[in-house]
């Protein structure tokens, strides 16, 4: 009698593929991995497809399909045979989703992390910080910690980070900023 | 299947009005001009990449460049789902002549000094963020979905811009003289971003976008309140407006633009990296 070859029977389960994914760091930060950035949105399988969802953080970032890459790799190095990849676009991707651990290892690579409710949300704030200098946002020195900081640029190194100086330190740093 | 492409990830997101045939004409049509929009003013503003005046400015220029190639990305691909004609947001980008193009006529225009060019980047900011804001509530979510993403990208291009319009137009003498002389120069190519056609108001019945002439208002105050800060004159009426770019009439400068930026798709077909 033939056996019956229950292929559901080895297939990773969900967490294993989450646990897989936490290794795969990000290509520009490589300190954090996808899953600490909040990119990866969900994990299930389509019958025997295991499809895992990726938002980009920004739309034209030129780190998205290297992340695709990277995630297929990865799991093609565990052993998945079907795979497939979904764009997900809503709801979009915020700096919010950064998990607490990931913003301690960006602070301690010398980035500082976002400060959450600080995004730019349009005219009438835009107007608002014009008004009044610079803002109230305060973003400590990754390296010092001192406070006592000034915003170089909105725009930095990566489409995700603004350029900051310590004017105590007087070191330049990139700030995660809040979107 | 070798490598991840844009193309081989799927978006599963259900929009009935992706399949409705009848409308196809009119949504690949708007479509087209938000992607051409972002496609051509994001090449431009590529052009100062290692050329602007300071580099946190170079820097910024370039990461607005590539939000709006991203943008492109977006609009451009369900572009050409809604056209099922094969076509892909590559295709249409490189593939199209000037005649085919949608974009308005303020984006192709040269970059002209740093001034010119961060004037039009706010005059187009002001109108585009109101636009992607309107568009995260449209009834198609494809469209709302890609607006909800590009309008926090569109937030910091019009904090930076509408920010500069200020410093330099309340700067010194000289970058004064500029930014009024940018503003007289682009002033006739305002009304065009709210001219509104047969495409707008089958997108406006179908609750999709919004009727460009609708925005007017809420533009005109944005920009009346950055140049007084600024210390900037609103221009009069100029009489004349320049149009046709959404329907395909260009500036003699796309076509420079479309040399460029086609110019490896032409000679090498299907190259990838």
């Amino acid at each position: 009698m033939a056996a019956t070859l229950n292929t559901s029977a080895v297939l990773p389960a969900v967490d294993v593929v989450w646990r897989w994914l936490a290794e795969v760091p990000d290509p520009e930060i490589p300190v954090v991995s996808i899953t600490d950035l909040g990119i990866v949105r969900s994990v299930h399988y389509d019958g025997d497809t295991l499809v895992v969802a990726v938002t980009p953080t920004y739309s034209g970032c030129p780190a998205t399909a290297v992340i695709d890459l990277a995630i297929e790799e990865k799991l093609r190095a565990k052993g998945t045979d079907k795979l497939r990849l979904e764009r997900r676009l809503s709801p979009p991707w915020t700096s919010d989703w950064i998990t607490a651990e990931a913003r301690e290892k960006l602070r301690a690579f010398g980035i500082a992390p976002p400060i959450d409710g600080t995004s730019a949300s349009g005219v009438m704030a835009a107007r608002a910080r014009r008004m009044t200098g610079k803002g109230n946002l305060v973003v400590a020195c990754p390296r010092c910690g001192s406070t006592h900081t000034e915003r170089v640029s909105q725009f930095g190194s990566t489409p995700c980070k603004a350029s900051w100086r310590c004017k105590d330190c007087l070191e330049p740093f990139d700030y995660f900023k809040c979107i | 299947m070798n490598k991840t492409t844009e193309q081989d990830v799927s978006n599963p997101v259900e929009d009935a009005f992706v399949a409705d045939a009848a409308l196809a004409p009119a949504f690949f049509a708007w479509l087209c001009r938000m992607g051409d929009n972002a496609l051509i003013l994001g090449h431009r503003v590529s052009e100062w990449c290692g050329h602007a005046p300071a580099l946190e400015e170079d820097i910024a220029m370039a990461n607005t460049a590539l939000d709006l190639i991203g943008h492109t990305q977006m609009w451009l691909g369900l572009a050409g789902e809604v056209e099922d004609k094969g076509r892909d947001a590559d295709a249409l980008a490189y593939l199209r002549d000037a005649l085919q193009f949608r974009n308005l006529l303020l984006c192709e225009l040269p970059n002209g000094d740093m001034g010119l060019t961060l004037m039009r980047q706010f005059l187009f900011d002001a109108r585009h963020h109101l636009m992607l804001e309107w568009l995260t509530r449209s009834a198609s979510p494809r469209v709302a979905e890609i607006a909800a993403k590009a309008v926090k990208e569109a937030s910091y291009h019009l904090e930076r811009s509408s920010d500069l319009v200020v410093r330099l137009g309340d700067g010194t003498e000289e970058s004064h003289r500029r930014m009024q002389a940018a503003v007289e120069q682009l002033w006739p190519y305002v009304d065009e971003m709210f001219v509104t056609d047969a495409v707008d108001d089958a997108m406006a019945a179908a609750e999709i976008a919004p009727r460009p002439c609708d925005l007017r208002k809420e533009w005109d105050e944005t920009v009346r309140s950055v140049f007084a800060e600024a210390t900037l004159d609103v221009p009069g009426a100029v009489g004349f407006a320049q149009t046709g770019g959404n329907l395909g009439r260009h500036t003699e400068h796309l076509g420079y633009i479309l040399a460029e930026m086609q110019f490896l798709q032409r000679a090498y077909p299907g190259a990838s990296w």
